[in-house]
């Protein structure tokens, strides 16, 4: 991939939107990869015991899949220089359906001086925003 | 038992070293998803200018949170981790982490607030090599839920 150019972008530039389709195989893979073995993002049994419609994604898993999109459309993933979020909502992922986040993003600010651009980040999965206030910076050529 | 607002503005000592290895950032970018083979070919990572595969931008949550647990873990922090919910996340790269750095954290409770019968604690990692060189800064907030 090539880093993009600070010439070819400008405030108000949408981020291609993807979809992320999340299945109890992907929690249980970033669990193993993450090392955050909690089971409320496996285990629906024990998510209902504490109160919780079903297993839920991890937020780090979210907000991991977002900074995929950032790094895509960045062309290269030593650009991203910041990232950050609230975790607003959690996605529940269903034995049956899992679940889908929507992301997308535009540019809301560049520095000609630094070559950097300002992402706002979005991510819903149907009604709900899961990630809120999702920022990163990015460093451009 | 409340939060200990004494915490605010306590420094841990630097955590053991972490090595950053090909294989966990490989299985990382995986598990999120990344496609970038700066993550999983260091031949492509060298044409791009690093000196082996980097990590994703999210990776270093996991030396942050080996940070954070000598925080959750004390117990005159007054945290109970059943309550404990993960409200805010912020990663700040100084440069990319790469396969090979050792990195070490180092732990400040930059600030806990009360809002809605919750506390909220911030928590900031400064993730840097063992020569001292800064990688990372991780911010991390935590909402502790209030008792009933």
């Amino acid at each position: 991939m090539t880093r993009r150019a600070f010439a070819d972008v400008s405030v108000g530039d949408a981020l291609p939107e993807t979809t992320v389709h999340i299945t109890r195989a992907t929690l249980v893979q970033y669990a193993g990869a993450s090392l955050d073995r909690n089971p409320i993002h496996w285990d629906e049994r024990f998510a209902q015991s504490v109160g919780l419609p079903d297993v839920i994604a991890h937020g780090m898993f979210t907000m991991g899949a977002a900074a995929t999109t950032v790094e895509d459309w960045a062309g290269d993933a030593g650009a991203v220089v910041e990232l950050g979020t609230r975790f607003t909502k959690p996605v529940v992922v269903s034995y049956d359906e899992g679940a889908d986040v929507v992301y997308g993003g535009k540019v809301t600010a560049l520095d000609e001086q630094t070559r950097q651009a300002t992402l706002e980040v979005s991510a819903t999965c149907g009604e709900d925003k899961v990630l809120g206030r999702c920022t990163a910076r990015v460093q451009l050529a | 038992m409340a939060v200990n607002t004494d915490f605010i503005g306590r420094t841990y000592p630097p955590t053991a070293p972490y090595a950053v290895s090909r294989a966990k950032i490989r299985e990382f970018a995986e598990a999120v998803g990344a496609t970038d083979p700066v993550h999983t070919d260091v031949e492509a990572a060298r044409a791009a200018g690093h000196a082996d595969v980097i990590a994703t931008p999210t990776f270093a949550v996991m030396i942050g949170q080996q940070c954070d647990a000598q925080y959750v873990a004390d117990p005159e922090a007054g945290v109970d981790y059943s309550r404990v919910v993960h409200g805010e996340q912020r990663f700040i790269h100084h440069r990319p982490m790469v396969a090979g750095d050792e990195i070490t954290g180092t732990l400040t409770i930059d600030s806990i607030r009360q809002a809605g019968g919750h506390s909220m604690v911030t928590m900031r990692s400064e993730l840097n090599t063992l020569a001292g060189a800064p990688v990372a800064t991780s911010l991390s907030t935590i909402v502790v839920r209030g008792g009933e």
